[in-house]
């Protein structure tokens, strides 16, 4: 099978549709950074708490948010995430309500204030939703409902462990009543927790409390990663072709990091930690990419020295025109993958993923290569010796050969 | 089959054999369970898969440097009066901000040469340099200051491990974390309750004892006030534990008067362990070591009939009177629950930290998340690696099965990597798998698309073979190297999940390399040997 052969397409004629392209999504994406959404920066960089609370039933984000602000937490953003049978919302606050005096203050007040009107009705008993298996541990070993003799500490707490991990892992977190222990604990171990414990209607999966000295940190050290990246690239290119040709790479990438990043922006999307991972590996993809076709180019050099560059490029272009689809197909697929069945936790990354290689598929086609082409013309016209070509004649000033293949 | 490439194809079963080594070691059982163990006991599951808590804590290496600066203003006085020199005054002019900066006031000029030779002989670690009006500045030098902070965040460490290991988790993490912050990174698996945990670690434990000269007293004023506003030398006004409260809140108030020295302190400790005081009550008994046996008789022995403060963390516990003189053995009371005698002797075990510590960040997993985040990753993975597959069997026919072999060899040589280094799986990781995958078809690509180029162009296979590979062999060495560049970044740079990705992507397309090219090359070689002239490809 065989999708392109001899394609002879001439993407150089179309550079000042490219750019338009380009320039629509980039502008628009940096008129939001700058106007609309400004860069979400997701808890990682920005600081504050997340808590992600599963439901037993279809959660109702307005009333959670009036019990918090009831509670005095101002400010806290709450939200449904994942599909809507998983029941789950999360809980954001600012980092003026996390402080590095009490880091996990505002988690404990969210659980409390949630706890609310359940713990006041069951008063003198704990949230066995949200007990970890040591209080239940110590709560077994003080009642001793088992009538355990000297084993009692290591027995009661590989119970405790037992009916931990039957809530979270077979009940998904949440238990509908002490009841449902009953597969996986003693029947006294059952009727002695009913007399301490209550089933609120939610239980904590995940917790994240970043502090505001973290958060700048992480910012910091996420602009950094970035940008020795580049100029990794950069550096790299240069020694193995041409400067211009690590410039026009590095242009290509920063495009595509500023088209992703401007339509996290648009959507308002939070940009996390690993969301840098992913823009990280765009870079690296979208290199790939550039690089195949550059390498392309070089070779074509050497051997259609009478050619013009501009349709040494647009051969390039076209011979290696049925890899690039195929890959970036191949990894679109994958990426997709992940997108759709990889879960919550990945959702935001893949999307970065999904975007980026569209992006730097396109971008190393309409966007590196017409910047090589458009150096040369800018030389010629100022009566230069196009660099990057093979030198036939050789004379002062110009490059060495550093082609080999 | 020639003789090169049976010697390859040994190669490369080998290479097979010892990453499925690396992979699942010499399972015990063989059947799908036992595999499974064998698989999670060499690569192992990052945090945000099994669930756990991610602290990063900070560590005030001040604190350190202050008690070192405070520990040279005593000495400096104390030499100061056995030398006869007189000072008006001696401060730290700026505790916060320079905890190593100490200012010695009004020295005359003839007692100058005096102090500056007690100075510099008595404190090495320190620069004596005159200033204004006959004051002197005793500052660290940069050097010991800097060994010094970072001493306090080793010291630091092994306490906080000493400490999570006798509360039992398992592989925890304690390491050093950032960019000379001085923060620590503690990663506990399967700790579901990060309140205790991070309780026990933050307490300082600094156990000295003293003698106590008076008190209680109800306020301060009222200590001053029993003393006609003044001490006596040499002594401190220190907070008692309030009564009926827990360690470390305070209700009432009590303040005594207790002396600057120690008869001995933490350091001094064998061993302390929960017991019952002569009431019955919770305690905790400890036992000194010879040396610090030693000078407590000695010290005790000095004191018969006076009282003995037991001072924690700044707070007097307990006020005995010294009826004899006391060998090695002491116990601690004061009101405590059994939870927290066992939490203070583990503490008192593992040794005072240094310094103060801060948490910074604090991240839990919960079990059920892990859970659900593996399945859905692992879906992901199987389901995208399945389209590429089934791609490029329908694309290249043969030459697709040769791919898919190149893929799931490299796929192998990946986890096998990660067995052998230990390497931690996390969601990212699980997700760099995936685009190890996508990626990694890139070169069986770019091979394919030459070689049916060069057969387009009229070559034969085996030559179009042969220039298909040399061809896109630079090609491929230069995304790899670039890809690799950001993924070591990223390695360098992250934390946790992000490592765990960066770690697959790095293994990933290294073992790509050798798959895509050596293998796939192979793999052709063999179909060619066995190739009629004339005959076409298959790809």
């Amino acid at each position: 099978m065989e999708f392109f052969r001899n394609t002879n397409i001439d993407f150089l004629g179309k550079k000042w549709y490219f750019l338009i392209f380009s320039l629509i999504f980039s502008v628009a994406g940096v008129l939001s950074m700058a106007f609309w959404h400004g860069i979400p920066l997701g808890v990682d960089f920005r600081g504050g708490t997340l808590v992600y609370v599963k439901y037993a039933h279809t959660p109702d984000p307005a009333a959670i948010h009036a019990e918090i602000d009831r509670a005095g937490l101002k400010n806290a953003r709450v939200q449904r995430i994942g599909q809507a049978a998983a029941n789950e919302v999360v809980i954001a606050l600012d980092i003026q309500e996390t402080s590095e005096q009490a880091l996990d203050k505002g988690k404990t007040l969210i659980i409390q204030a949630l706890e609310g009107s359940a713990a006041s009705a069951n008063s003198g008993k704990q949230d066995l939703n949200n007990a970890s298996s040591l209080t239940i541990a110590n709560y077994l070993l003080e009642k001793d409902p088992l009538h355990l003799g000297t084993d009692a500490n290591p027995r009661y707490t590989a119970m405790a462990q037992a009916i931990v991990g039957e809530r979270d892992k077979a009940r998904g977190g949440v238990l509908g009543s002490i009841d449902d222990l009953k597969t996986a604990a003693d029947p006294a171990v059952v009727a002695s927790l009913k007399d301490g414990f209550f089933t609120s209607d939610f239980g904590i999966r995940n917790v994240e409390i970043v502090g505001p000295q973290v958060g700048q940190q992480l910012r910091k050290q996420a602009l950094l990663a970035t940008l020795y990246s580049l100029a990794g690239m950069l550096v790299y290119l240069a020694l193995r072709f041409e400067w211009i040709y690590g410039v026009a790479a590095v242009l290509t990438v920063f495009h595509d990091t500023l088209i992703t990043v401007g339509a996290f922006s648009l959507l308002n999307w939070e940009i996390s930690l690993t969301v840098i991972a992913a823009i990280l590996t765009l870079i690296g993809y979208s290199n790939n990419d550039t690089i195949v076709v550059f390498d392309r180019i070089r070779e074509n050099i050497k051997l259609l020295r009478r050619d013009k560059l501009a349709d040494i490029v647009n051969k390039s272009i076209n011979q290696t025109l049925s890899r690039t689809i195929l890959t970036a197909g191949l990894t679109f697929l994958t990426v997709l993958a992940l997108f759709l069945f990889g879960g919550e936790v990945l959702h935001a990354f893949s999307f970065a993923l999904v975007i980026g290689i569209l992006i730097g598929t396109y971008s190393s086609i309409a966007i590196a290569a017409p910047i090589l082409v458009a150096y040369q013309e800018w030389r010629a016209a100022r009566g230069q010796q196009p660099i990057a070509m093979p030198v036939r004649t050789g004379g002062p000033g110009q490059p060495k050969e550093k082609i080999k293949a | 089959m020639n003789k090169n490439l049976t010697w390859k194809l040994v190669v490369i079963v080998g290479i097979l054999v010892f990453f499925l080594f690396g992979i699942f070691g010499i399972p015990k059982d063989w059947t799908g369970k036992g595999l499974l163990a064998s698989i999670t006991d060499r690569i192992h599951l990052g945090l945000d898969l099994r669930g756990g808590t991610h602290l990063i804590l900070q560590v005030q290496v001040d604190d350190a440097v202050n008690v070192d600066s405070d520990n040279a203003i005593a000495r400096l006085k104390e030499d100061m009066r056995a030398r006869k020199i007189n000072y008006a005054d001696i401060t730290k002019p700026d505790p916060v901000n320079h905890p190593e900066l100490v200012l010695v006031k009004g020295i005359t000029p003839d007692q100058s040469g005096d102090f500056k030779s007690i100075a510099t002989e008595h404190l090495p670690d320190y620069n004596v340099s005159s200033g204004a009006e006959n004051s002197f500045t005793v500052t660290m030098k940069p050097q010991n200051l800097s060994d010094l902070k970072s001493r306090a965040v080793q010291q630091a460490i092994e306490t906080i491990r000493n400490r999570i290991d006798q509360l039992g988790v398992s592989e925890p993490v304690i390491q050093e974390h950032g960019l000379g912050q001085y923060q620590i990174l503690v990663q506990l698996p399967g700790v579901d309750d990060p309140a205790r945990v991070k309780e026990i670690m933050q307490s300082t434990a600094m156990l000295e004892i003293k003698q106590s000269l008076g008190g209680p007293y109800s306020s301060e004023a009222q200590a001053f006030q029993e003393h006609n506003g003044q001490l006596p030398p040499d002594a401190v006004l220190m907070p008692g534990k309030s009564i009926g409260a827990s360690r470390d809140t305070d209700s009432g108030e009590s303040w005594y008067i207790i002396s600057r020295a120690s008869a001995v302190t933490g350091r001094d400790l064998r061993t302390a362990e929960p017991s019952r005081d002569e009431n019955g009550q919770p305690a905790v008994r400890f036992i000194l070591t010879g040396d610090g046996g030693r000078k407590f008789y000695s010290f005790t022995s000095a004191h018969v009939g006076d009282n003995l403060a037991v001072v924690l963390d700044g707070k007097v516990q307990e006020v005995a009177v010294i009826k004899e003189p006391i060998r090695d053995t002491g116990i601690i009371n004061g009101r405590f629950t059994d939870q927290q005698t066992q939490d203070l002797s583990m503490t008192l075990r593992s040794g005072a930290l240094p310094a103060g510590i801060k948490y910074l960040e604090e991240r839990t997993v919960g079990p059920s998340l892990g859970a659900d985040s593996i399945r859905s990753g692992v879906q992901a993975a199987i389901y995208g690696m399945l389209a590429v597959l089934i791609f490029m069997l329908v694309y290249y026919r043969w030459a697709g099965v040769n791919a898919d072999i190149a893929l799931i060899l490299n796929l192998i040589i990946l986890l096998g990597f990660m067995g052998f280094f230990g390497a931690v799986l996390t969601l990212p990781g699980i997700a760099g798998v995936i685009l190890t995958v996508g990626m990694g078809v890139d070169s069986n690509v770019l091979i394919f698309e030459r070689i049916r180029e060069e057969l387009r162009n009229g070559k034969t296979p085996p030559s179009a073979v042969e220039q298909g590979f040399s061809h896109a062999w630079i090609t491929i060495v230069d995304t790899h190297v670039t890809t690799i560049v950001s993924a070591a970044i990223l390695f360098i740079f992250g934390t946790g999940p992000v490592k765990g990705f960066a770690t697959t992507l790095v293994f990933g397309l290294a073992a790509n390399l050798f798959t895509a090219v050596f293998v796939s090359r192979v793999i052709f070689d063999w179909v060619l040997t066995r190739h009629q002239r004339g005959e076409a490809l298959s790809i």
